[in-house]
């Protein structure tokens, strides 16, 4: 809880909150990160095999083979989560299953499958981007942004 | 070796990610948003094509790849056009990811019913 929000409290909250703050179990922070960076890295590793895949047998190369393999891993991952495999592995791996384009793509498989039952326009449609949306407008706006700078940057170099 | 560097970069940035979840107790939703928007500043300093470069899929799968690849396609296109395309091209590189996550997620709650 920040400080502005602990301001407002009554004495008796707050003490109360130092109470919950004390018998909150510590995270294991090591074993987390070992986690993660095993799943993580198991991940990267088979969109790596996926990629040369496709660089093997299809006419991709290095630039273009990262495109259909964000696609494959996205499919996987979408599979995963309706068979219910995907949310039991994210529980084990934390950040290992979130990071890669694969938690993406279980976040928008998830929000949709859940809410399936509020109908398909309101529920699927309206849903679907509930937890995925953040990524997309931040990571939007900042490209806005720099693109934008390094435009004007180049152009004002003369570039471009 | 291309493959030893694609676990051990993809596995690095998790870790960055977890120690964002744990160490300075962010929610998911706000480490990815974060992660993305670094993945587009690294790029707005070159810095992104030479780890894809080194770590191939390490790089590109990770969501830090998203931030680049928008500001790949806006640079892309406006090289051509200006600043118009920074606009029109800044969803050029991502759309492999995005709509195969809803064309695949629709299919998903088409088929799939919700677990408990």
């Amino acid at each position: 809880m920040s400080n502005k929000q602990k301001k407002k409290l009554s004495p008796v909250q707050q003490e109360y909150q130092d109470f919950v703050n004390k018998r909150e179990p510590q995270r294991p922070l090591f074993q987390n990160c070992i986690r993660a960076f095993l799943v993580g890295g198991t991940i990267c590793l088979i969109g790596q095999l996926i990629s040369q895949f496709y660089m093997q047998f299809l006419d991709f190369n290095e630039q273009t083979a990262g495109d259909p393999t964000v696609a494959t891993l996205v499919f996987l991952a979408v599979l995963f989560t309706g068979l219910g495999v995907y949310d039991h592995l994210a529980q084990w791996a934390g950040a290992g299953t979130a990071i890669p384009v694969t938690g993406f793509a279980n976040s928008i498989a998830s929000a949709a499958i859940e809410h399936r039952s509020e109908g398909f326009v309101l529920g699927v449609g309206g849903n679907m981007f509930k937890l995925a949306g953040s990524v997309i407008v931040f990571g939007v706006f900042a490209a806005f942004v720099i693109a934008t700078l390094k435009v004007i940057l180049l152009q004002g170099l003369g570039g471009v | 070796m291309i493959y030893l560097w694609a676990f051990v970069v993809g596995g690095l940035i998790c870790v960055i990610g977890q120690l964002m979840l744990d160490g300075l107790r962010l929610t998911p939703a706000h480490t990815t948003s974060m992660l993305v928007v670094a993945g587009a500043v690294l790029d707005g300093f070159g810095l992104y094509e030479p780890l894809i470069d080194f770590a191939g899929a390490g790089a590109t799968v990770p969501i830090t790849s998203f931030g680049n690849a928008l500001v790949h396609g806006a640079m892309a296109e406006a090289e051509q056009h200006g600043l118009v395309g920074v606009i029109t091209g800044i969803f050029e590189v991502t759309s492999a990811g995005i709509s195969a996550a809803i064309v695949f997620g629709f299919m998903a709650a088409l088929v799939f019913k919700p677990r408990g």
